[in-house]
């Protein structure tokens, strides 16, 4: 049985550790170990983006990081999106503009849009667009989720 | 996923131990994005991954007109081209890392790994080539350094011998009147392996009337990413024309070996060798021009 | 209903009851199942496309540390060959059987062969590597043409062609071969002034749904079987699962969870066996999941296809005469989608001679699967674009010669039925009028392109029932799996009947041991159908209701009336109840109500579309930039539009994927080269304009609100729309899809 590694690391802004194998990814370590099944698989390469997670500020497709790489670093998926107060922007235009349909690709949609609006707060739908090139959609044909994004970004607290 | 080692050391010095300890069954791990995914379909086998990206130097990202780039191995591309003076200054170069998969792909990333999977369809190896960057190499023996064009020595295969790893990229300042563009052909307008990638880059003269030099790199057109130094012949000393630019191009196609596969066939890559070729080494005269 | 009628909650755009769990992550999909003592199961699949098995050797896999269990076709019950019926489509139990795992032969690479579960998934994974499979390699055919040659080898020994009706003794690739007539096509064509040939190719396409196939099982000592899944179907998995395990439909819950998308491919059972017996075999529950390349390899993709038309039309553009040879790929077993392409390949328009004839063929490709509107792409991909030739040559706006040939009320379809009220004239007029069509194309390399389509819809069964709550909210059950949103247009229904707004309706997607049955959520049918049943059932609530008024009033129910959530006494104006203060006084007045109806809907209401797509070309790379499109379609009556127009928008952009980019490239050993979403290209946000959509309303008669299905017929039109662009933009036209930028330019280069 191969060894486990024992990591620590900050997650949705609590302390988290847990223990996972090395070549456990940090999808299968939130879905299978950690419980956290928000986060998807859709192709397990780095081309859906169905499993983006923040990581360190930055967007990642987290079946491409490591468990064992996230040993001190901070975390961020579609669980710690919305807060006690209420859903993040971004997750309340979705609903408003039916941005979605099965649902599936949408906490990476989010997660990635988060992380664009947190550097841009005003990007053009050309930007967007560009962005969010690497979250595949099957059911919506992007139109109304780029329209979601546009109008959170407009939503002065779409900076928190 | 075969069960592999992990390991995260804090110096090249580490770094090369391990990897000459394990030989071929260990790989240095950077950005992720291609290794995992290689060694999850089984295309690579490992025992071990070395973690670099605790290395100071592997995360170096830093220019001044003297020492031109330093870019190390483990650098993603969104730091690339987040950095206001780098991005400024080597656009040819922003040119491939922005184009590298997608934007949660350049979240990790580097274009020191791009190089190192040693894909012949790599973006940035092209840009890498047309900027004359230099490898910086760490081994068992010590240092060394070669041209980007040297490393790949076939699909997935490079110049890096038992213990050895890629450090950093060098890459000179630009000298006045150069520019330089990346251009690849794909299918999509995103998330794509390059069907045909080209670099180019030009040092002009004082009027821009002529080239004083020029440089075409191929990718996806033959097993390795191609310096064509037939192009490069073709425009250095002549004017800047119309025709200058086509002798180029056909000494691109001439040198490219595209083979059949799904991405494209041979005869439709050979014709956007030239097609690329014109419109890369137009996009360069321009910012040439610019600068 | 009259067409004027307003409504309260319908055509109204309320937040879906289910979207807070799906913003943030809590909605739980299959693979997000998880239980105590979970092993996980991983399936071993041919790498042949046509082999023999000589045997299979488990042994090594058994032995290492943390495998439980292993199983193969043989541990499955001898299937008969019988056919089954699956709602949007019929299946036979022997096929369906074998395709879980194989027999004695494997016909598709990617047919799964062996199956084990272990205490990790990785564990699984190198479980599969310890077995060994023996093959005789056969040679694999795996083009539609090739296979209906007498020379093809042949998958089945004893498949026999059944031709135009009749068994016969022809054993072949060719599993049958239907024919439609109407009128006589001969003297339709000598009618004509103009007539066009021409013959089309389609590579094989995916439904690409970004949720991967999953299933859950648990097989307790005493029989009952508990499977969680996403699935587009519980009550048809159920009764799938029956046969092939050789176990009584009693035995067997299925609980559905959310579902990442299926468009018809999420109906046929792959994994719900094998998770079934895993399970008995261990004791413990058992998970199994596809990855990407399994799902590309081994699900049923829509067929290649080979389809020649021939279409012929007066000089002042009335069409004489349209005949099609229509060859569908059905995989490595019988059942593509022909009949359905033949159904609709020339019914948008009213043509007094047809003759269509359509081969269902096997080949060494995985077995076919429903994908929105099956069958009827490829058949408009090259009907419309005949249609368009015509159109040029006679020298007719494309719109005014639909305009001229559309079908109507009472229009016979070349299989037999005549269109009842349908929306098609609409479509077009209103796409004539579109701001899209009058605005003029600029620029170089452009090119606008429009194209129509049909599909029929289908009504099939469905059962609700609705109780009513404390507080007169009240909670409705249904059994539609939600795809796309189905859960708010039935909850809008059964709230317009009520009174209520949306919000106080609380759908719940029920299992097969808590509701009524219910057909699959495909077809178009679930507003409709799922829709009916809560209109009914609310109606029946109503009922009961109105009965507890006139208890609380001491007077019989015809001296009470409802309106709008209110009951009023008919002869005291100034008595009134709401819904709300009866439901507080339910049980003092006879108990809890609920209200229930199953229904089987006749009315079914058929789909029109007509797109118009405007694109730019680069002449010199052949790659396709769609500038602007814009869907036109009769939606009978828009519950929600905003989740009408996400259908419109998601069908359309499938349809831009097929038509420039998405095929299955095969080698020459029969195994797919692009098993991946890095080339296997769906359209990114960055490839594609806003898709603009224009909702018609042409109330479908049969049922109450006027709903007509919409989800399908919007994959229907973009291909040929985009082709008929494509020509316009380059004089060139293409006959094969998909459209990719390396045919474009071949074809451009070839033109000079």
């Amino acid at each position: 049985m191969p060894m486990k590694v024992h990591v620590q690391t900050r997650l949705n802004g609590e302390e988290v550790e847990f223990l996972c194998e090395p070549r456990q990814s940090l999808l299968e370590v939130l879905r299978d170990v950690l419980g956290l099944t928000g986060s998807k698989e859709g192709c397990n390469n780095g081309n859906c983006g169905a499993c983006s997670v923040i990581l360190d500020g930055v967007l990642v497709n987290s079946c491409c990081v490591l468990g064992v790489e996230t040993a001190g670093r901070e975390v961020t998926t579609i669980e710690g999106i919305a807060s006690p107060d209420g859903l993040h922007p971004l997750q309340q235009k979705f609903l408003e503009h039916a941005a979605l349909q099965c649902g599936i690709c949408t906490p990476g949609f989010i997660v990635a849009a988060k992380a664009l609006l947190d550097k841009n707060p005003h990007p053009t739908e050309h930007q967007v667009r560009y962005w969010l090139a690497g979250n595949l959609c099957r059911c919506t044909g992007y139109d109304k989720i780029i329209r979601a994004v546009l109008d959170a970004a407009q939503t002065t607290e779409a900076k928190v | 996923m075969q069960a592999f080692d992990y390991a995260a050391v804090r110096s090249v010095d580490e770094a090369v131990s391990l990897l000459a300890q394990h030989g071929d069954q260990a790989r240095p791990l950077a950005g992720g994005t291609d290794i995992i995914v290689a060694v999850r379909e089984g295309r690579r086998q490992v025992a071990m991954l070395v973690d670099i990206k605790g290395i100071p130097e592997v995360n170096q990202l830093s220019y001044d007109t003297a020492q031109g780039l330093t870019l190390g191995a483990a650098v993603p591309c969104y730091r690339i081209y987040e950095h206001q003076e780098i991005a400024a200054t080597y656009p040819g170069l922003i040119d491939a890392a922005s184009l590298v998969g997608g934007t949660a792909i350049q979240g990790r990333a580097s274009v020191g790994g791009n190089l190192c999977n040693a894909s012949p369809a790599a973006d940035t190896t092209p840009a890498l080539i047309v900027h004359r960057a230099m490898c910086v190499i760490a081994g068992p023996k010590g240092r060394r350094e070669i041209p980007v064009e040297q490393f790949c020595t076939g699909p997935g295969r490079t110049a890096l011998q038992p213990g050895e790893f890629l450090v950093a990229l060098r890459m000179p300042s630009p000298p006045p009147h150069f520019g330089a563009q990346y251009l690849r052909f794909i299918p999509r307008n995103e998330m794509d392996i390059a069907v045909v990638g080209v670099g180019a880059s030009v040092v002009l003269n004082q009027d821009h009337s002529s080239f004083v030099s020029g440089r075409v790199a191929l990718g996806a057109v033959a097993p390795t990413p191609l310096l064509v130094e037939t192009a490069g012949a073709a425009l250095a000393g002549k004017a800047v024309s119309d025709e200058t630019i086509q002798q180029a191009a056909e000494a691109a196609q001439a040198a490219a070996r595209p083979i059949d596969d799904m991405r494209g066939t041979a005869q439709y890559r050979r014709h956007l060798v030239g097609v690329l070729t014109r419109r890369a080494l137009r996009g360069a005269i321009q910012r040439a021009k610019e600068r | 209903m009259a067409e004027t009628t307003t409504y309260k909650v319908i055509g109204t755009r309320p937040i879906r009851h289910d979207g807070v769990d799906k913003v943030t992550g809590r909605a739980i999909y299959g693979a997000d199942v998880q239980m105590a003592g979970l092993l996980h199961g991983k399936v071993l699949r041919s790498p042949h496309a046509h082999a023999r098995i000589r045997s299979i050797d488990v042994s090594r896999a058994l032995a290492l540390p943390g495998v439980k269990a292993v199983m193969t076709g043989a541990d499955l019950p001898p299937a008969e060959d019988r056919i089954i019926n699956l709602g949007e489509g019929a299946v036979n139990l022997k096929y369906l059987s074998n395709n879980i795992l194989a027999g004695d032969k494997v016909l598709y690479k990617g047919h799964p062969v062996v199956a084990v579960a272990a205490t990790s998934p990785h564990l699984a994974e190198e479980a599969l590597a310890l077995i060994h499979v023996d093959y005789e390699v056969l040679p694999p055919v795996l083009d539609v043409r090739e296979a209906m040659q007498d020379s093809a080898p042949l998958l089945h020994e004893n498949l026999k062609t059944k031709s135009l009706g009749q068994e016969t003794d022809k054993v072949s690739n060719v599993a049958t071969h239907t024919q439609f007539k109407l009128g006589d096509v001969e003297k339709g064509f000598q009618e004509a002034d103009v007539v066009i040939e021409r013959e089309f190719t389609t590579a094989t396409v995916h439904q690409g749904y970004i949720e991967p196939h999953n299933a859950t099982a648990m097989w307790n000592p005493d029989g009952q079987l508990t499977i969680w899944e996403s699935t587009q179907g519980a009550f048809t998995v159920q009764r799938q699962l029956a046969p092939v395990l050789g176990i009584a439909v009693a035995q067997i819950r299925v609980i559905p969870a959310e579902i990442g998308g299926g468009f018809g491919g999420k109906i046929n059972l792959y994994l719900e066996p094998i998770a079934a017996v895993l399970s008995q075999k261990t004791g413990h529950p058992v998970k199994v999941l596809m990855n990407r390349a399994e799902v590309f390899e081994s699900t049923g993709p829509t067929p290649g296809s080979y389809i020649r038309v021939k279409m012929g039309a007066t000089k002042d553009g009335r069409v004489t005469a349209a005949q099609a040879y229509m060859a569908y790929e059905a995989g490595g077993y019988p059942g593509s989608p022909i009949g359905a392409g033949m159904m609709c390949i020339f019914s948008p328009y009213d043509i007094p001679n047809v003759l269509i004839d359509g081969f269902d063929v096997v080949v060494n490709k995985p077995k076919t699967a429903p994908y929105r509107a099956p069958g009827a792409t490829n058949a408009a991909f090259a009907s419309e674009t005949v249609v368009d030739e015509l159109c040029e040559k006679l020298g007719l706006d494309p719109l005014q010669f639909r305009l001229r040939n559309a079908a109507k009320e009472g229009t016979r379809r070349p299989d037999g039925p005549t269109h009842p009220r349908i929306g098609y004239l609409e479509t077009v007029q209103a796409a004539l009028d579109s701001d899209h069509y009058r605005t003029p194309l600029e620029g170089p390399n452009v090119g606008r392109g429009v194209a129509s389509g049909y599909w029929f819809n289908v009504g099939l069964q469905s059962s609700v029932s609705i109780n009513v709550n404390a507080d007169g909210s009240v909670t409705l059950v249904e059994g539609s799996t939600d795809i796309g949103g189905t859960r708010a247009s039935i909850a809008m229904q059964a709230a317009e009947v009520l009174g209520l707004k949306a919000e106080e309706v609380r759908p719940i997607v029920a299992d097969t041991a808590s509701v009524g049955y219910n057909d699959v959520t495909g077809g178009s049918r679930t507003t409709f159908a799922s829709g009916y049943a809560a209109i009914e059932a609310a109606q029946d609530v109503v009922r009961q209701m109105t009965e507890r008024a006139a208890r609380i009033w001491k007077v019989e129910p015809p001296d009470v009336t409802f309106a709008d959530g209110v009951f009023h006494h008919n002869n005291e104006a100034d008595q009134r109840l709401t819904f709300q203060e009866v439901a507080a006084q339910l049980g003092r007045t006879g108990g809890p109500v609920t209200g229930r109806a199953t229904v089987a809907p006749r009315g079914v209401g058929g789909a029109f579309a007509t797109h118009i797509v405007d694109l730019q070309v680069d002449p010199e790379t052949g790659k396709v930039t769609v500038l602007r499109y814009t869907a036109v379609q009769d939606v009978g009556k828009a519950i929600h539009p905003s989740y009408v127009e996400g259908q419109m928008q998601g069908g359309a952009v499938q349809g831009i994927g097929w038509a420039l980019n998405e095929e299955y490239f095969y080698n020459n050993t029969g195994a797919m080269a692009n098993a991946s979403f890095l080339d296997y290209r769906m359209p990114t946000s960055l490839d594609l304009p806003m898709i603009d959509t224009i909702l018609v309303e042409v109330p479908n008669p049969g049922h109450p609100f006027g709903v007509r299905g919409v989800g399908e017929v919007p994959i229907v039109p973009p291909v040929a729309a985009i082709a008929n662009a494509i020509y316009r933009a380059t004089g060139v036209r293409l006959r094969h899809s998909p459209m990719s930028p390396g045919r474009v330019m071949t074809e451009v280069l070839a033109k000079g």
